[in-house]
């Protein structure tokens, strides 16, 4: 009867660690034991401390730390910059750490048969002692240093495990890996935990580190599948960013709001989609970001609040060129209808930008969101690591209803697209090119809109000027094919007018 | 040379336990006589001190006194090891007495 419904229904316990409960759906399975397997500076010690520090947090669990590598006294100044308080919770009574990290100078030896029974007496005590629900083991490689004889660890192990699944504790043992990719785990430990295997890594991936987790099995029970890239922020710990698993269940609005261009709505069929992404391309110095700005000050006329995160332009320059077209965006800064986030790719990761934006974005509240431009944030990172992010925030950015113009840069003058366009276009809703022709020896300026989601929008290429009071769309150029391509070609007017006339 | 004190922590009345104390009172018989004084812990019932000790493997003997501590773990069927963990010197007559 009870093995039924272990069978049917693997209970699974909350782990706190944000996204993870996601990708595990559920959590860790309940009173079972997880391998967590990762090479050196895997964050494998911060997991099971945060597998434990958000037990006491959010369900008031007690909980015990089994140390075999540092010192508690290490791990209580380690982890205090995670905002995880050990000492205090030691005092409380919710912690109890069990210290098997080696002590310098002790020798230690051999002499006949033995057993780790003082060990499992030790682990039971503390369990016994506070009532733990939940149990850590980092990392157990250590063990393997003290005891020699690593037949008798892993039957100890075996046995431990055992124990702590009577006792009903869901518990996490952390082994190394030599390897990103290969072996579980050194000394063959996944042999005595094979129920529930976790990997995590930290890929070096074109100059970039990239830190992902796995969950490789859960034996009985459902799970995400693949690597989830995830971060580790000072004074929150893990944050594991449930990319693929994102569901598509944002609502879809049919309200409209304007781009602050009057002609560029008339474009779109009247207006941007209040809930949607836009993209829009063009060469550099093609107007993508007077675009951006007339978006906000749009916004801004119409006592909206926007969010402009800025990777290419510091904040002065911005002040500078909103100024350049009449917007002041300090006045509107302290009116509260904008906030400006400027910061350098390369500052942080990939993913650290995604939390921080996504933290602004909750912060401040915004019904506009901007970026200027997304293909900067390419450079810090992977094109599979970029494409994770732009899908991240898209999503994020439309659950939260709120419209987002972003843009991209072309690496040519002429024609092209972007590697961000490639990436995202099936993402975005509308996609708004910017690009330069070349005409009679003179540059002039065309823009399209290329996609509309859900909308009628004008099919044709315009022409448009830029000047002090900011971007004027005018006549489609008619005579000229090829604009895209970036091989204009100018056919005399007769012969437009009798392509028209035969269809 | 003063007197030796030994703790021995065993898990329970196991024949490994039972093993360990009558080895180890065989050596210290043999080699220092009166001179030693001998606890034994069972971790069951005291875990808390072999928590305090960070005692890993049972059996562990812990030598305590005189300086330096030193741990030997196993059930000391190894008498050389033992010998070389207390600091002492198998004379001749005990060499040739395991030889047997």
């Amino acid at each position: 009867m009870e093995k039924t419904q272990q069978i049917n229904t693997m209970i699974k316990l909350e782990t706190g660690i944000p996204g993870f409960d996601f990708i595990s759906q559920g959590g860790l399975p309940m009173g079972r034991t997880t391998l967590i397997a990762g090479t050196s500076g895997s964050a494998k010690t911060v997991f099971a401390t945060q597998f434990l520090a958000e037990g006491i947090v959010r369900f008031d669990d007690s909980v015990v730390f089994v140390t075999f590598e540092e010192s508690p006294k290490d791990i209580r100044k380690n982890m205090i910059g995670f905002g995880w308080d050990i000492q205090k919770w030691e005092d409380e009574g919710k912690w109890t750490f069990v210290d098997v990290s080696p002590e310098p100078g002790m020798e230690t030896l051999e002499s006949g048969s033995y057993d780790l029974g003082a060990l499992l007496a030790r682990i039971e005590h503390a369990i016994n002692k506070v009532n733990a629900k939940r149990l850590s083991m980092d990392s157990i490689g250590a063990i393997f240093s003290q005891i020699t004889d690593s037949s008798i660890v892993r039957s100890e192990l075996f046995r431990i495990v055992f124990a702590l699944k009577e006792l009903g504790v869901t518990a996490i043992l952390t082994a190394e890996r030599t390897q990103e990719y290969g072996d579980i785990a050194r000394y063959g430990v996944e042999e005595f935990v094979t129920d529930n295997v976790i990997v995590v890594r930290n890929v070096l991936e074109q100059e970039k580190r990239r830190r992902t987790i796995e969950i490789l099995k859960f034996r009985g029970t459902m799970h995400q599948k693949g690597e989830y890239p995830f971060t580790i922020i000072p004074g929150e710990g893990i944050i594991i960013i449930p990319l693929s698993a994102i569901e598509l269940k944002q609502k879809s609005s049919i309200l409209r709001i304007s781009s602050g261009n009057a002609e560029m709505d008339k474009m779109c069929g009247g207006g941007f989609f209040r809930d949607s992404i836009i993209l829009v391309s063009g060469a550099t110095g093609n107007g993508k970001t007077l675009m951006v700005t007339e978006f906000i000050n749009g916004g801004a006329k119409n006592d909206e609040r926007c969010l402009l995160f800025a990777f290419e332009e510091s904040r002065e320059q911005l002040l500078r060129n909103a100024s350049g077209w009449g917007v002041d965006y300090e006045k509107l800064e302290e009116e509260n209808k904008l906030k400006i986030v400027a910061v350098y790719p390369e500052v942080a990761g990939l993913e650290d930008h995604l939390i921080i934006m996504k933290k602004e974005i909750d912060k401040f509240k915004p019904t506009r969101v901007a970026i200027d431009s997304l293909s900067a944030l390419e450079r810090v990172s992977s094109i599979r690591g970029f494409r994770e992010f732009v899908i991240g925030l898209t999503s994020f950015v439309k659950h939260k209803e709120v419209v987002g113009l972003f843009t991209a840069t072309t690496p040519t003058l002429l024609g092209g697209t972007s590697v961000t366009e490639a990436h995202i276009s099936t993402i975005t809703d509308s996609i708004i090119l910017l690009r330069y022709v070349e005409m009679f020896g003179e540059m002039h300026r065309g823009i399209t809109v290329l996609k509309m989601r859900g909308s009628m929008h004008d099919k044709d290429i315009r022409e448009y000027t830029i000047d002090g009071a900011g971007m004027h769309i005018g006549k489609p150029f008619r005579n000229i094919s090829g604009i895209l391509s970036g091989n204009p070609m100018i056919s005399a007017a007769s012969e437009v007018d009798r392509i028209k006339d035969l269809f | 040379m003063g007197k030796y004190t030994l703790k021995l922590y065993v898990t329970g009345q196991t024949p490994r336990s039972q093993r360990a104390i009558a080895n180890l009172k065989e050596i210290c018989a043999k080699e220092i006589e009166n001179k030693w004084e001998l606890m034994v812990i069972d971790v069951l019932e005291n875990p808390q001190l072999a928590e305090n000790e960070k005692i890993i493997a049972t059996p562990t003997l812990v030598k305590e006194l005189p300086a330096p501590i030193r741990r030997i773990i196993g059930d000391l069927s190894d008498q050389e090891k033992v010998l070389l963990g207390l600091d002492l010197f198998p004379n001749e007559k005990n060499r040739s007495s395991k030889g047997e």
